[in-house]
């Protein structure tokens, strides 16, 4: 063996014994919030610190090109090796599809993790996890803490209250709500800010799940009959007002309630840091009653089933569902984390909505009713259009939901 | 080594400036085309083909709920476009058209303030219309300045506004184009035939109804049949000022956001199916296949009556 052999042969013990010499392994990560770029790269390079042998690169899209460029990769049997994915129905087409990784054995600290979360990470079909969940959104109604001082109202605890509230703001010549009806999506979040108090939360949630009762039920359309009762306070020609302007009549202080999710929060202290708001509970039907708010999980961070770095991807699993990137979720992006433990002594307002989340019901299509074509969502959304411009009523709403859902639904196919 | 004849020199030229287009041609619209017909005849599991299942994703889309309400719904949208686009903007190009054509004063400035909508982007147009049409935007303000407050409407969420406010606006942008290609079409009427109807005596109305009109027939063809391929393919209009959803109550829904939001799904609208989107796809191209058979059909027959 001459000199030259015995050098390479050391060499190759070295690299067996030291692999972190011979290769870095590269990760990449996908997600669809190109906004929060620069502080993902903070998160990341904190994990690379720790883990010096492995470097990942963040690469975003727009979030509404997001699922189709996703999907295309992961058909053609690439992407990337860790990808933000969608909660429930949105988790169910990639998981089914065979391009999720199941996590139980690779990220022991979803153990951890309360059983709320988690159900966005679930597939239904098989009861595996798929993900990693990150956030948790509720929603509420946001109000001007201002303008409650100005005119001396309190935060209503009853509907009745919370009607006078309204007149009180529309009399003394403010627009009393921000709400519209031109982007069905924000009617689907009023009803679930301000429904589940009258249909019974939690009980009616597992009846219509199991198929023990319907949308037709009458604790149902007695709830959706109630949004009517907003018209009066809603703004002028409310149906052709948008997301964005309901937006902006909050932020500029036009308006005074805003019902919406916990999610708006960021925006509007960024948009207008001088405005001083605060959140309540969608008021019950009677006083003393429980105040339920509609709670749902963002998405969660997957692996790719197809990924050659099960390992690394595994360790910035572990990583993601950890307290670190949980404390990073509230202190950076203002946003609910879903790692248990996490310390929100930081921003009073997340402590404000973990509090409300107190008494919670799941927001009951996006939940319960995504997982098909028409989603329940979708025929919502439509149908409450309809109904607050007038054209229907709330058994027709009613019925076009349960009938939509019941093309598919299983348990709805028996009855 | 034998110089090649001047004939094969000459087809190879051809095929050499021909191949780039046929290649572009060949991946982008033809592939697609057949794929999509191919994913049609098949069952789906999510992003997974399934088996074989012949012409069930078309049973579907025709003949069972909730498919069929949504495309029938769609359908008759497009049918919407079609006759509102037909009617109003084609008789107005024709109008403005022979307006311009008879010189009137100002014409050249006229017929440039009409054509340069034609050039702006459709997504910008859509973007721009949907902030005039708000309840407190740039319309209804002017309809308060004018006295006409008892007209203001939420003109994009009201179910029975939104598709014809949607089309009005695509009018707007739009209508320059007919104008320009009938007024070059009246252009071109031989002077002959107009100065000898003149001199026979035959009044302005009679000139355009008898004289003009039938001369610009193919004209009036080419633009019918691009209002009918228009009117099924119109999708940018909606997407821009309504959504994917057909917004409000599915009553701006047209084939075009049907098909992108069952094939592709949005994030609220659940799950891609990609067999039953695909199948709505090539409904939506053989009906525009029909509309150009025809058309060159009918083009063919009328150049050589002329």
């Amino acid at each position: 063996m001459n000199s030259k052999h015995s050098a390479l042969y050391a060499l190759m013990l070295l690299l067996v014994l030291f692999p972190a010499f011979a290769q870095k392994t590269e990760l990449t990560f996908w997600s669809w919030r190109p906004e929060d770029t620069e502080k993902y790269s903070k998160l990341l390079a904190s994990f690379e610190k720790q883990n010096p042998n492995i470097t990942v690169k963040f690469v975003p899209f727009k979030n509404t090109e997001y699922n189709t460029i996703l999907s295309a990769a992961l058909a053609g049997g690439s992407g990337p090796d860790i990808f933000q994915s969608r909660a429930y129905g949105g988790l169910e087409t990639f998981a089914q599809s065979g391009y999720m990784e199941p996590l139980e054995k690779w990220v022991p600290e979803l153990r951890n993790f309360s059983r709320d979360p988690l159900r966005g990470a679930t597939s239904i079909k098989d009861g595996k996890i798929y993900g990693v969940p990150f956030a948790s959104q509720t929603l509420f109604v946001y109000y001007n803490k201002k303008i409650y001082k100005e005119l001396g109202l309190q935060i209503p605890e009853t509907w009745d209250q919370f009607l006078a509230n309204l007149a009180a703001c529309k009399k003394a010549g403010y627009q009393a709500l921000a709400n519209g009806g031109k982007d069905g999506w924000t009617l689907e979040v009023m009803m679930g800010s301000l429904c589940p108090n009258f249909y019974g939360a939690n009980d009616f949630y597992d009846a219509v799940v199991s198929g023990k009762t319907t949308f037709q039920d009458p604790r149902f359309r007695t709830a959706i009959e109630r949004l009517k009762d907003l018209t009066p306070y809603m703004p002028d020609l409310y149906m052709g007002v948008s997301y964005t302007d309901m937006q902006s009549a909050f932020i500029n202080e036009m308006a005074v309630h805003f019902v919406g999710g916990s999610f708006e929060a960021g925006y509007f202290s960024s948009q207008n840091p001088n405005l001083d708001f605060d959140v309540f509970p969608g008021p019950a039907a009677k006083k003393g009653d429980p105040r339920n708010v509609s709670v749902y999980a963002d998405g969660n961070f997957s692996m790719n089933a197809a990924s050659k770095n099960k390992e690394a991807a595994a360790k910035l699993l572990r990583f993601l569902a950890s307290k670190e990137t949980g404390d990073f979720f509230i202190k950076e992006l203002q946003q609910v984390s879903a790692v248990p433990g996490v310390d929100t002594s930081t921003s009073p307002y997340i402590s404000k909505v973990l509090s409300l989340q107190k008494y919670s019901t799941p927001y009951i299509f996006l939940v319960g009713f995504r997982y098909n074509q028409p989603t329940g969502s979708a025929l919502m959304q439509a149908a409450l259009q309809g109904f607050m411009a007038g054209k229907i009523d709330a058994a027709e709403v009613c019925r076009q939901v349960q009938e939509g859902i019941a093309t598919y639904y299983e348990p709805f196919k028996k009855k | 080594m034998q110089a090649i004849s001047r004939r094969t020199s000459e087809r190879l030229w051809i095929a050499f400036f021909i191949f780039p287009a046929l290649l572009i041609v060949g991946v982008i619209i033809l592939l697609p085309l057949f794929m999509s017909l191919f994913n049609s005849l098949f069952s789906w599991r999510q992003l997974i083909r399934g088996s074989f299942a012949g012409l069930e994703n078309f049973r579907r889309v025709f003949f069972t709920e909730p498919y069929r309400t949504r495309f029938m719904n769609a359908i008759g949208h497009n049918i919407t476009w079609l006759l509102m686009t037909m009617l109003i903007q084609n008789t107005l190009g024709l109008f403005i058209g022979y307006l311009l054509s008879r010189r009137i004063f100002g014409s050249e400035f006229y017929k440039r303030i009409i054509f340069i909508p034609v050039l702006f982007s459709i997504v910008a147009v859509g973007f721009l219309w949907s902030l005039y049409l708000r309840p407190n935007g740039l319309v209804n303000s002017f309809l308060k300045l004018v006295g006409l407050g008892q007209y203001l409407r939420a003109w994009l969420g009201d179910e029975q506004l939104a598709t014809p406010t949607i089309i009005i606006v695509n009018i707007w942008r739009w209508v320059g184009f007919p104008s320009l290609v009938f007024l070059a079409a009246i252009d071109n009427v031989p002077v002959d035939c107009l100065e000898a109807a003149m001199l026979d005596g035959a009044r302005d109305s009679t000139v355009f109804f008898r004289v003009i009109l039938p001369l610009i027939v193919p004209s009036i063809l080419i633009i019918t049949v691009l209002t009918i391929i228009g009117s099924l393919n119109v999708f940018e209009q909606i997407y821009t000022m309504t959504g994917l959803d057909g917004s409000p109550n599915f009553s701006t829904d047209t084939i075009g956001t049907l098909f992108y939001r069952t094939a592709f799904g949005s994030i609220d609208s659940g799950n891609p199916e990609i067999g039953i989107g695909s199948a709505i796809g090539v409904v939506i191209y053989i009906l525009t296949l029909g509309a150009s058979l025809l058309s060159v059909i009918t083009l063919g027959r009328k150049e050589v009556e002329l």
